[in-house]
């Protein structure tokens, strides 16, 4: 009786997986077969690389793959110095205001930035950033989820630490940048893969502030590709969106146990 | 002595401000006052070449009330939320327990379950896209073996909403079957050990041990759950474009369409309001109510 239990235990389990991943076997195999094999589901049809051809062709994708690679690096760059900074002054300082300012803080972890895509179009086009990278990536790089995870992970740092650093004559940024920073490597790292996955798929706010294939990210230009009005067929929609999620879907193979493990950290608020 | 603890003081203070400059001037920038200017730009009328702007009070609050269209997409997210989240995190404990569990091949049923977390929405419904389709689409084909009539599951008001909250299911199940996992791998053994020397059922042993120690990091998902509702839209865009008729529409999407497509920023600006109020309740709720167990400090 037992031993049928844990059966039809593994039984549903990979039903369920099976299932979960046949959106993406399917498209899989649309991609590598001609269109009228495809929507007819012949099992022993010809494979063929000529999807991935045309979709190359069909518009200007190492750029957006250059733009979106230029975006989570910019983004994660000015996380990591603003994250550190802030999460820094919220775990080791005590001055009067930073109970408020903390509360302020957490606040925009529900003000979600997608939210105030009207505003922050006005304030990008004021800033005369629209239709620049920059101009994409600056409203996430205060991340109150960042600086949250940062000061969770400086809070952990014992003071002995610390006070030694202070009597050996560093200042309070020599310690932060020789005793904080690398003691908490594996929290940036988690951010950064969390950060990395996020705004690799990001698509309205880029879809609002960019205007040019010079900025586009591939999101945006992946829907714009495969908009149904511009006619394209859907094994090639299929080559193309597999195009643009293999580099982290790869990543994500790969690292599967880190990734897994950074979302985890970066859930446990 | 008390001088050197007062010198300490103010160089912490001073410090202290300094580091969090740069976090606070771009949240201001790009998070409170745009908050503020939208509250601000919600009680003035749309500037047409004819009507300059003028201050109208809850004026885009009444017309925004008035407007089917906003109710529709109201009832729609309302819909969305209501069966996105419980049954994402129904699947995702379902997925946690089998993934926790001694079954066989293990490693391939964890990496399918998460894998759709990894894909942009946008390739999620491009890869949909191939499923819906009316004729050529694999539910078709599938349908067609027996004997089904082909279903335009997009192009139809009555299917438009169902076919994108199961994207959604499909998106974010996996995502949080990851909290369940974790939790779970924290349950002691000897819970497991001491039920099974009872003789308890493994139904009870799930629904009186594991479910309430689940119980925080099911209100986390749930939080989490509740904001993807108002916040994953992308699929709209390559599925239905929130119609036919409006019938697919979600508040975010309408936000959207009525500053980018409609140019009417006023409109845009009060049902933008409406949401922060409702996430500022959720939010409130959370710290007032939920974090007493919580280890913020």
């Amino acid at each position: 009786m037992k031993r049928f239990g844990n059966f039809m235990d593994s039984f549903g389990a990979i039903l369920l997986a099976v299932i979960w991943i046949s959106p993406l076997l399917f498209a899989f195999w649309a991609a590598t077969h001609s269109t009228s094999d495809a929507v007819n589901l012949r099992l022993f049809s010809p494979w063929t690389m000529d999807n991935f051809i045309v979709a190359w062709n069909g518009a200007p994708w190492l750029k957006y793959f250059i733009n979106t690679f230029s975006l989570v690096t910019v983004i994660l760059i000015g996380q990591f110095i603003l994250v550190t900074l802030a999460g820094f002054a919220f775990a080791q300082l005590t001055f009067p205001g930073k109970d408020f300012v903390f509360i302020l803080v957490l606040m925009q972890l529900f003000i979600l930035p997608e939210v105030l895509i009207v505003e922050n179009y006005v304030m990008v086009s004021r800033l005369g950033l629209f239709d620049t990278i920059l101009g994409v990536g600056m409203p996430y790089m205060a991340s109150a989820f960042g600086i949250f995870l940062m000061r969770q992970a400086f809070k952990g740092v014992p003071i002995e630490l610390h006070e030694a650093a202070r009597i050996e004559g560093c200042g309070l940024l020599g310690i932060l940048w020789r005793v904080y920073v690398p003691l908490a490597k594996p929290t940036y790292l988690a951010y950064a893969l969390v950060s990395v996955s996020t705004h690799w798929n990001n698509f309205l706010w880029p879809l609002i502030v960019t205007n040019s294939p010079e900025t586009r990210p591939l999101t945006v230009g992946l829907s714009i590709f495969g908009a149904p009005e511009n006619g394209v067929d859907i094994s090639v929609i299929s080559a193309a969106t597999l195009m643009s999620v293999a580099p982290l879907l790869i990543a994500f193979l790969i690292f599967q146990r880190q990734f897994v493990q950074a979302f985890l950290r970066a859930g446990i608020k | 002595m008390s001088a050197h603890a007062n010198l300490e003081r103010r160089r912490q203070a001073i410090y202290g401000w300094l580091l969090l400059t740069p976090a606070l001037v771009l949240l201001s920038v790009f998070a409170f006052y745009p908050t503020m200017s939208t509250l601000w730009s919600s009680l003035f009328s749309r500037g047409t070449r004819r009507n300059p702007v003028e201050y109208i009070g809850t004026g885009n609050y009444t017309e925004l009330f008035a407007d089917p269209t906003f109710w529709i997409v109201v009832k729609n997210n309302l819909l969305y939320a209501g069966v996105t989240i419980p049954v994402s995190m129904a699947i995702a404990l379902a997925m946690a327990l089998w993934a926790n569990g001694k079954i066989s091949a293990r490693g391939f049923v964890r990496t399918a379950y998460f894998t759709p977390t990894v894909l942009p929405m946008i390739a999620a419904a491009n890869l949909w896209l191939f499923f819906y389709t009316p004729g050529l689409g694999v539910l078709d084909q599938i349908g067609s073996v027996f004997g089904l009539p082909s279903i335009n599951w997009l192009g139809q008001p009555e299917t438009a909403l169902w076919a994108i909250i199961i994207v959604t299911i499909w998106k974010e199940a996996g995502f949080f079957m990851i909290f369940y996992l974790a939790a779970l791998q924290t349950i002691p053994e000897d819970l497991k050990e001491a039920a099974d020397i009872e003789g308890t059922s493994r139904w009870t042993y799930t629904r009186r041990i594991v479910l309430p120690l689940l119980m925080p990091t099911t209100i986390f998902i749930a939080i989490n759950a509740l904001i993807n509702s108002v916040k994953l839209i992308d699929h709209l865009f390559i599925l239905t474009k929130g119609g036919p008729s409006d019938a697919s529409k979600l508040l975010l999407y309408y936000i959207w369409e009525m500053a980018f497509a409609f140019f009417d920023a006023p409109q845009a600006a009060a049902m933008t309001i409406l949401v922060i109020g409702v996430l500022a309740i959720v939010a409130a709720a959370k710290f007032l109510y939920l974090d007493k167990r919580t280890h913020y400090q």
